[in-house]
């Protein structure tokens, strides 16, 4: 049985460790000059394809990515750690506000049919806008089985058993491929990319196309409003007893006197 | 009729064309420089490509063609002359080349935050095996052998440029250094084809570390005074060496060490004299026995130990280049890897200033914040200033050494280590002092750094001999011009025209504006280009001061020779800053004006130890000090150490 293709989206988002700083605009967050990289769960994702070639149950992974020219910086890590070609989707810098996980999941959507794969890697959300949204919406758009916060992922006879991460603790399920997954933090820990295979991830295939080129018009639905800091945390304060700690919370309301 | 020039379209013809428009335009008196100020959407857009598409052909024809030589740039200073082409500060020659860099970089700095222990590396006085292995895993070990034999092929600045990244863990950053840019660059530069096919994939990948092996108990800055022999077998096909060295990075964990041996060696005549002869030692050979690992002040996960050679049998196809010419590769390998200490050293710099800019930011004494008081930020400037210098002078170097098929760069090689030994020093006592207390405490990683910024002036060779071999370098050069003016003074009337220039020369002490730096900088670095020619003219009347003073004994005045050096040094850091604020400028880098903010303090302050330097030289040792300086030292060691009277003393009258 020749080996599943799978498709892994990658998205470009502030590095996590960076103090994010909002606009003094307060529409949006500084991105200018700010360091960015892989979204982390989209790294774990590429892992877990590239796990699934060495153990030879898939033959081919092809990385998308939506976004301006910077992303194919995303783009070359995912080739380095192991993909075998790139898509890039180039969406203008001033479209690029617009783009939201409708449009990705239906430009995904036609690329995954595109490039007939059995397996739509995603990370669970990206640790800029926290949606959580891509993978489900894709699942609905190709109408194929989703197993959503995977912990771990295990190839059967033309379907996956899926262990997901849920609120009540861990779910198995069997789902039929093709299908899509999206992966949480436990699945695995991803590898660094090597500087050889970062040397030979340039001669890899990377392509440029545009959304109108998969008939997807990036036309935005709604309109932020405003972005603001958190607030700023508070002195607390100590109490000496169990019975004050109990008389200061009945005070402020937080308890049924 | 204003012509207007583009500064930054001019880029990328080939430099000489450059100069010869230039030099035309300078000859109207209707023209003006517009020097590009990139517009927002030049910099955000990275499509926008700063030259016109006319101009793509000729950058084809600079992009393979690298140039023979490069006129020694510090060396012409000591005959006051000015290579402009410095001025110039050089650049990769694709937007790709840089990102491509980028790309490496990020994986590393990446792995190096997360996966290095710095703290425990230094308190056990070790790296962990794994780490060791890992590093291999990710290429770190191969950084400059050639793709062929599995490793990164970096050129100069690539090298550098992975070293302001591998210097955030100095131990490590010295193992590699220890691995590649000493270990194995022997058989890198002067290795044979099989050589290079035997040993180099496995040092790639890390699999086998390489040590190299010069200094000996009686021999560390006199390294040509070495004692481990290599006499030749009966048969002829094998060497034996024996003897030892200490102090040898790597040398306990090294399966490949280049060793430097004495080896006896018969000229023409039939006359037998020893000579440094290097070799490509394996452990696996026998008789290699490595001491117990030294503790040390800084640097302490380095494995530094003895080595020691007893009867190794090294068959002569190990002989590294020729037997006898040892001494001369030991010189290369030790030029050519001395630059990077530039950039490994502003990288840790830049680190530690943002460490201690955020303690000063948050930190509140007297009710103010640590960073509206003055004297906190005059240590901020200096260790900004100091960065710059650096980052500027390493890069200057590195990226003038890829342009050229044989540069002579050692002069300018040893300038940027000395520059940047001292200033990490400097700067990381001055980041430890703004925390203070905090700083002094070992769960702060300051104290860390001080210590292994130490070794910096000691180890690529002392400071004080780098400075008598820039010295010495340079007069060396001159003297050989200024050996026509001397034959000259023998016999004036031979050449009157030339011995009246040379008079006038001689006789006016100020410095004229000849050379029009101006012209290749941008337009408000004008005074910064006018103190590079006045204190080039007055380095020129320095040294030849000297040389008529002293003539060949010149070699015995080390107060004088270290001055020497440090004007050389100043000047060169000048010329790096100033060449890069002006590409800045024209390109209109964010922050710029910054960076030109830092070039002018820094020609400030260059400028006076320049004048206390040409001073110095000028008024003598009886004025100078010196004079007084010698006779101190005399009886300290008359004395055998301190020699005044205690100050209770009393006499018992």
């Amino acid at each position: 049985m020749s080996g599943l293709r799978i498709l892994v989206g990658c998205k470009r988002v502030i590095d996590y460790a960076v103090k994010v700083r909002v606009r003094p605009d307060k529409l949006g967050v500084v991105t200018e000059g700010v360091k960015h990289s892989m979204n982390p769960f989209d790294e774990i994702a590429v892992e877990e394809a590239v796990r699934l070639k060495e153990k030879k149950l898939a033959s081919e992974i092809i990385v998308a990515s939506c976004g301006p020219q910077q992303n194919q910086e995303t783009l070359r890590t995912a080739l380095a750690m192991g993909a075998d070609k790139a898509i890039h989707v180039l969406v203008e810098d001033k479209d690029y506000s617009n783009l939201q996980p409708i449009h990705v999941s239906k430009l995904l959507a036609k690329i995954a049919a595109e490039e007939k794969v059995d397996i739509v890697l995603l990370g669970k959300q990206a640790i800029d806008d926290d949606c959580n949204q891509t993978g489900q919406m894709l699942a609905a758009i190709l109408d194929w089985p989703q197993g959503t916060f995977a912990s771990k992922v295990v190839k059967k006879d033309g379907s996956l058993d899926v262990t997901r991460e849920v609120d009540g603790g861990l779910e198995t399920i069997n789902i039929k491929l093709p299908a899509v997954i999206t992966t949480d933090l436990r699945l695995n820990e991803p590898r660094y990319a090597t500087l050889p295979n970062i040397m030979k991830a340039k001669k890899k295939p990377l392509t440029t196309k545009k959304p109108s080129d998969y008939g997807v018009e990036i036309k935005s639905s709604h309109q932020v409003l405003s972005v603001e800091d958190p607030p700023t945390r508070e002195a607390g304060q100590k109490v000496e007893s169990v019975d004050l700690l109990v008389a200061k919370l009945k005070e402020a309301g937080f308890m049924k006197s | 009729m204003l012509k207007i020039i583009s500064l930054n379209g001019l880029k990328h013809i080939e430099r000489k064309f450059k100069r010869e428009v230039l030099s035309n335009l300078s000859e109207s008196n209707n023209y003006a420089f517009l020097c590009r100020h990139c517009s927002k959407a030049v910099q955000q857009s990275k499509t926008s490509l700063p030259y016109s598409k006319g101009q793509d052909a000729k950058l084809a024809l600079k992009q393979k063609g690298k140039r023979q030589k490069n006129i020694p740039f510090v060396k012409e200073l000591f005959l006051g002359r000015f290579d402009k082409e410095m001025l110039l500060f050089p650049e990769l020659d694709k937007y790709e080349d840089v990102e491509h860099l980028n790309e490496l970089i990020a994986p590393v700095e990446r792995f190096f935050t997360e996966n290095v222990d710095s703290q425990s590396i230094d308190i056990e006085g070790e790296i962990p095996k794994e780490l060791i292995r890992q590093l291999g895993e990710l290429g770190l070990f191969g950084q400059q052998i050639p793709h062929e034999y599995g490793g990164l092929e970096l050129d100069a600045t690539g090298y550098a440029r992975m070293a302001e990244v591998t210097a955030m863990d100095a131990s490590v950053a010295v193992t590699f250094a220890g691995h590649q840019a000493i270990g194995l660059k022997g058989i890198l530069i002067a290795g044979t084809r099989e050589q290079k096919e035997k040993y180099l994939p496995k040092l790639a990948t890390g699999e086998q570390l390489a040590a190299f092996c010069l200094t000996e108990p009686s021999s560390g800055s006199d390294a040509a005074s070495i004692q481990t022999r290599a006499t030749l077998s009966e048969d002829g096909k094998t060497f034996h060496l024996n003897g030892g060295k200490i102090w040898i990075t790597n040398g306990g964990i090294a399966d490949v060490f280049t060793v430097f041996a004495k080896t006896e060696v018969t000229d023409e005549q039939g006359n037998r004299e020893d000579k440094m002869t290097a070799f490509i030692v394996e452990r696996a050979f026998g008789g290699i026995t490595s001491g117990k690992p030294e503790d040390k002040l800084g640097i302490r996960g380095s494995n530094t130990c003895e080595v020691h050679f007893d009867n190794t049998p090294v068959p002569i196809e190990n002989v590294l280049g020729e037997v006898g010419g040892g001494f001369k590769i030991a010189m290369n390998i030790l030029n050519s890897g001395r630059f990077s200490m530039g950039s490994s050293g502003a990288g840790m710099l830049k680190k530690l200033i943002g460490f201690a800019a955020e303690h000063a930011i948050s930190r509140t004494q007297f009710k103010e914040k640590l960073m509206n008081f003055g004297l906190i930020q005059e240590k901020f400037s200096t260790m900004a200033v100091t960065t710059y210098a650096m980052e500027s002078m390493a890069y200057l170097t590195a990226l003038n050494l890829d342009s050229y098929v044989e540069p002579d760069l050692s002069v300018e090689a040893a300038i940027v280590k000395v520059f940047s030994s001292e200033g990490c020093w400097n700067c990381a006592s001055e980041s430890l002092q703004v925390l203070g207390g905090l700083g002094y405490m070992k769960t702060y990683p300051y104290e860390r750094y001080l210590r292994d910024a130490r070794i910096l002036m000691i180890f690529e060779g002392t400071n004080e001999i780098l400075r008598l071999f820039i010295a010495m370098n340079c007069l060396k050069y001159a003297g050989k011009e200024l050996k026509e003016f001397q034959k000259l003074l023998r016999n004036p009337l031979k050449n009157p025209s030339a011995m009246f220039l040379f008079m006038r020369k001689m006789s006016s002490r100020k410095p004229k504006k000849v050379m029009h730096l101006n012209e290749e900088l941008h337009p408000t670095l004008q005074h910064e280009a006018w103190m590079l020619e006045q204190w080039t003219q007055y380095l020129e009347k320095a040294v030849q001061k000297l040389l008529r003073q002293y003539g060949n004994s010149i070699i015995d005045e080390q107060f004088h020779l270290k001055r020497l050096a440090d004007m050389a040094i100043d000047l060169y850091a000048m010329t790096a800053c100033i060449g890069r604020t002006s590409r800045s400028l024209c390109m209109g880098l964010k922050n710029n004006d910054h960076e030109k903010t830092m070039t002018q303090l820094f020609c400030k302050e260059a400028v006076h130890r320049l004048e206390n330097n040409f001073e110095a030289i000028m008024s003598g040792d009886q004025s100078n000090g010196d004079d007084l300086r010698r006779q101190i030292a005399e009886k300290v060691f008359t004395e055998h150490g301190y020699a005044a009277s205690h100050p209770l003393t009393k006499n018992k009258f």
